[in-house]
């Protein structure tokens, strides 16, 4: 399979403008007669569902949850990253492109990630337009600060809740147009197959979550922005709902699966404390502003942190990399706490920790000004773990977090299935192996917003011509009948163990051998054990209830069954990447002192999956730099 | 630890429901108070009988889908906190924790705990946005906000719509809620422009959904995890008000 991205011809900056200017248009009167299917309601499918239906089309817009406010775009903390250059210090797209490019260690398109800067600052005005009370400068003004892997300050953000603020924006507008009639929404409804007819999405498989029944939907076209898929690691920062399962059910229809393996661990989350643990709390990047990362540089130091004097600290980030210090990008502020941690320097009941310290920052700007700052992340902080962090330092440890991987897309946001669409976290696109902080809720919002809306138009003009689906189309009946016999057959098993005994078993191997640092042996044995532990799924889970109700035990295991298979893939593309590459680590590719050590000459490519009966055919996008040249990626 | 859960099931919302006594061992106070739900729920599937259904989803204090009454306070024992965010830590070995749904004729009980708020998506249907296209925006620094005004916005936009407050309330009144999307909007100078008919229709639309009328005991704003303040209420009641003379 030829992997055509799409690329508009131009200069860098000429592309976006190039592409739009050629691309179709549909009359207004036309879009009326076209039906599009969002599945999910954060950013970037709240976005995309309220600005299709501002456009003309009718939407029919799906989610899990009770509500389309509670989609974890919802979570993020810290903020959003645009070329505003408020602060006059040297900021612009192009800067902001370069900086997301080798943020991502050169595995993502120019084009793509130029696109995603030059669509920052107007994402801006769109929020401030619809209410976001961003923070302000007693003046009025913006205010910045700073994320990792940069040295200006573009960050704009509302509190430590900014996701929740554009989501409330993304929610209330997607709301103004379910009055206006042009959106349904179809809360608690979750997607369980896509239907795919004489190989165009023309429609989902969706199940009523409080009745348990299945129903059929059809559209012009299908968008997925389902969000990301770093539960497969069971412990992670995301919500306990979050899963893969539409993105799966679309790479088994057809849809290529891009750098499944590019998973993004956060270096401050708060540390596991028992097995029992659901759920792994971040505490916001933007704390790495002034909080200092350090851990003792005696091993297994029982002292107190505070009676800890400075000379036997070791600030490790600022030691390794000073010219960023503690705001170093993530996959390498990850990988330095578990090398500290891996040598006994570890801190905590559970040795699996390190300090943030505030406290020469209360020294400096005083108490008040870092409670303006973070106070709600202390509260949060306090109410989790009972600590005072104004008094003592925050322990924090890394947890899997962002998928960079996702479903492959070409530049008009497509997937390889036409029709089908992918948005946000859920596809491959612009942060390549690494996404730098902030830019997750600014690719989300662009995508919904301002691409999606610009490029759907391309395909649906040609749609015009044929007919509309229907549900009553065999495609449809074939996939229900799927759908019901999977769920059919895992209640039948009857098992002896609980679904989440088995994602505790697939969390632990995904973990050891698919996270941090990855390696030959690990990744062959993590792929024979994930399918032993698919087997014994398979064999011995046990679901109580019926299909014909709400049941949570149900919902579980058939997101469990995806991840499992999901897992699989995530190894598999690890193990064929014989580099080190922004969060990808192998430990056989690396220098003396412990950096990545990236292969361009053979690596130089976006994998893409192709899903074939059970097993996986590798496809290359080949990734060229027209504009600029990759560099060994240092922060020292 | 060891402790003992009397927890409201209820199969859907035609069914009576009860309340059932559960021990549970094995429990420990680093646990969140939903992972030993998670860990009775396992045992109960062991055991062959129906999970409890209960809501919960992002499990860090933001999304606002988790909440049930426990021992009679919406939330739990503390104050401004959600479900998800207390540990077992707050309770002893041997404490008997009663678990129950919200209990508002607006929020109908769909299945043990799990209750339909959404009346709560209706209001917001009825004016929680800034008429605005996508694509219309002017520059972001074209309108100063001076910070004071900014954090007003930002203390009342702080709501996560959980619902505690209609749930505490005797009178299962709304008005925190409604009030603190009111002045977000309004409050700012791009939500001044439709800020009359905005009140007028989420207030109209808060008494169609049958949520009582605010006494203004104050019990609202202690459950609210984000402490949003009764101010608020005072605040919509006189700008409902003001609308009804100049919108």
């Amino acid at each position: 399979m030829k992997l055509d991205a799409k690329i508009p011809e131009g200069k860098l900056e000429d592309k976006w403008r190039n592409y739009q200017i050629k691309s179709q248009l549909i009359n207004p009167a036309n879009k009326k007669k076209l039906n599009v299917i969002v599945v999910g309601s954060g950013l970037s499918g709240a976005g995309a569902a309220a600005t299709l239906a501002e456009l003309g089309y009718d939407v029919k817009c799906f989610c899990y949850q009770d509500s389309a406010r509670r989609a974890h775009s919802v979570a993020a903390q810290g903020g959003i990253n645009a070329a505003k250059n408020y602060q006059h210090d040297g900021d612009s797209v192009w800067r902001m492109f370069y900086d997301t490019l080798k943020g991502g260690d050169f595995r993502s398109r120019e084009a793509n990630t130029y696109r995603l800067a030059e669509l920052s600052a107007p994402l801006i005005d769109h929020y401030v337009q619809q209410g976001v009370p961003f923070a302000r400068e007693y003046g009025g003004t913006l205010v910045n600060r700073s994320f990792g892997g940069v040295q200006v300050q573009r960050t704009f953000y509302a509190r430590g809740q900014t996701g929740q603020q554009l989501l409330m924006a993304a929610y209330s507008q997607l709301y103004k147009m379910v009055r206006a009639k042009k959106v349904e929404m179809f809360p608690r409804s979750e997607m369980l197959d896509l239907v795919v007819i004489d190989g165009k999405a023309k429609g989902i498989i969706v199940r009523d979550l409080v009745t348990g029944e299945l129903k059929r939907h059809a559209a012009d076209a299908v968008i997925l922005a389902t969000g990301g898929y770093s539960r497969v690691f069971r412990l992670s920062t995301l919500a306990i709902g979050c899963n893969g399962s539409a993105l799966w059910k679309a790479h088994k229809k057809g849809a290529l699966f891009g750098a499944p393996s590019f998973t993004q661990i956060h270096p401050t989350a708060l540390p596991q404390s028992s097995e029992a643990q659901s759920k792994l709390t971040l505490m916001s990047e933007s704390l790495r502003n002034d909080g200092r990362i350090w851990v003792p540089n005696q091993k297994e130091d029982a002292r107190k942190a505070n009676t800890i004097p400075e000379e036997e600290r070791d600030y490790y980030l600022e030691r390794r990399y000073p010219s960023f210090g503690n705001l170093a990008p993530r996959d390498i502020a990850s990988r330095a706490a578990k090398e500290r941690i891996d040598a006994g320097y570890g801190v905590g009941r559970l040795k699996n920790a390190v300090y943030l310290d505030f406290k020469h920052a209360i020294e400096k700007f005083g108490l008040e000004t870092i409670k303006d700052r973070y106070g709600n992340l202390f509260k949060m902080y306090k109410k989790i773990t009972g600590i005072d962090a104004y008094q003592e330092p925050m322990q924090i440890s890394p947890a899997a977090h962002f998928s960079m991987g996702g479903l492959w897309v070409d530049y008009e946001l497509m997937t390889t299935i036409p029709g089908l669409y992918a948005v946000g976290e859920c596809n491959f696109s612009d942060h390549g192996a690494n996404r730098l902080g902030a830019n997750s809720l600014l690719q989300a919002s662009v995508d919904g917003y301002f691409i999606l809306p610009n490029t759907i138009n391309n395909y649906l003009a040609d749609e015009m011509k044929s007919d509309h689906p229907t549900i009553d189309h065999p495609e449809f009946d074939k996939a229900v009948e799927e759908v019901k016999s999977n769920i059919d057959r895992i209640l039948a098993i009857n098992g002896t163990k609980t679904v989440d005994h088995f994602h505790r078993e697939l969390g632990k191997v995904m973990w050891q051998e698919c996270a941090m640092s990855r390696n030959k042996a690990g990744l062959e044995k993590a792929i024979s054990q994930i399918k032993e532990i698919r087997d014994a799924f398979w064999s011995d889970v046990k679901v109580t209830g019926d299909s014909n109700e709400l049941n949570t035990e149900l919902e579980k295991a058939l997101r469990l069954a995806d991840f499992i298979e999901l897992g699989i893939l995530m190894c598999t593309d690890a193990l064929e990447r014989d580099e080190s590459c922004g969060a990808h680590f192998r430990e056989e590719f690396q220098t003396e002192d412990g950096e990545a050590v990236r292969v361009d000459a053979d690596y130089s490519y976006v994998s893409a999956w192709e899903y074939d009966n059970g097993d996986f055919k590798l496809h290359k996008e080949a990734l060229e730099f027209e504009f600029v040249k990759p560099s060994v990626r240092s922060y020292k | 630890m060891k402790v003992t859960f009397k927890i409201w099931r209820q199969e859907g919302p035609n069914d009576k429901g009860a309340i059932r006594a559960y021990e549970v061992d094995g429990l420990t106070e680093d646990m969140s108070f939903l992972e030993a739900l998670d860990h009775l729920n396992e045992l109960l599937v062991l055991k062959d009988e129906k999970v409890i259904a209960f809501e919960y989803d992002c499990r860090e204090g933001i999304c606002g889908q988790c909440g049930v009454f426990i021992n009679g306070r919406a939330h739990g024992p503390h104050d401004h906190m959600t479900t998800c965010q207390l540990h077992m830590r707050s309770f002893k070995e041997g404490d008997t924790i009663v678990v129950e749904p919200w209990r508002a004729a607006s929020f109908p009980v769909i299945k043990d705990l799990i209750v339909d708020r959404s009346a709560f998506d209706r209001i917001i249907e009825q004016g929680a946005f800034i008429s605005a296209k996508t694509g219309t925006a002017p520059e972001a620094n074209a309108i100063p906000i001076p910070k004071a005004v900014s954090d007003r916005a930002m203390d009342a936009a702080a709501c996560i719509g959980c619902g505690a407050c209609v749930a505490t309330c005797k009178n299962s009144s709304a008005a925190l809620f409604t009030s603190a999307k009111i002045n977000h909007l309004n409050g700012l100078p791009q939500g001044r422009a439709e800020e009359h008919k905005r009140v007028a229709e989420m207030t109209y639309q808060m008494e169609i959904e049958g949520f009582g009328s605010c006494t203004f005991t104050g019990a609202c704003e202690v459950e609210c995890p984000e402490g949003i303040s009764i101010i608020n209420i005072a605040e919509m009641n006189a700008r409902v008000t003001k609308a009804k003379v100049l919108g």
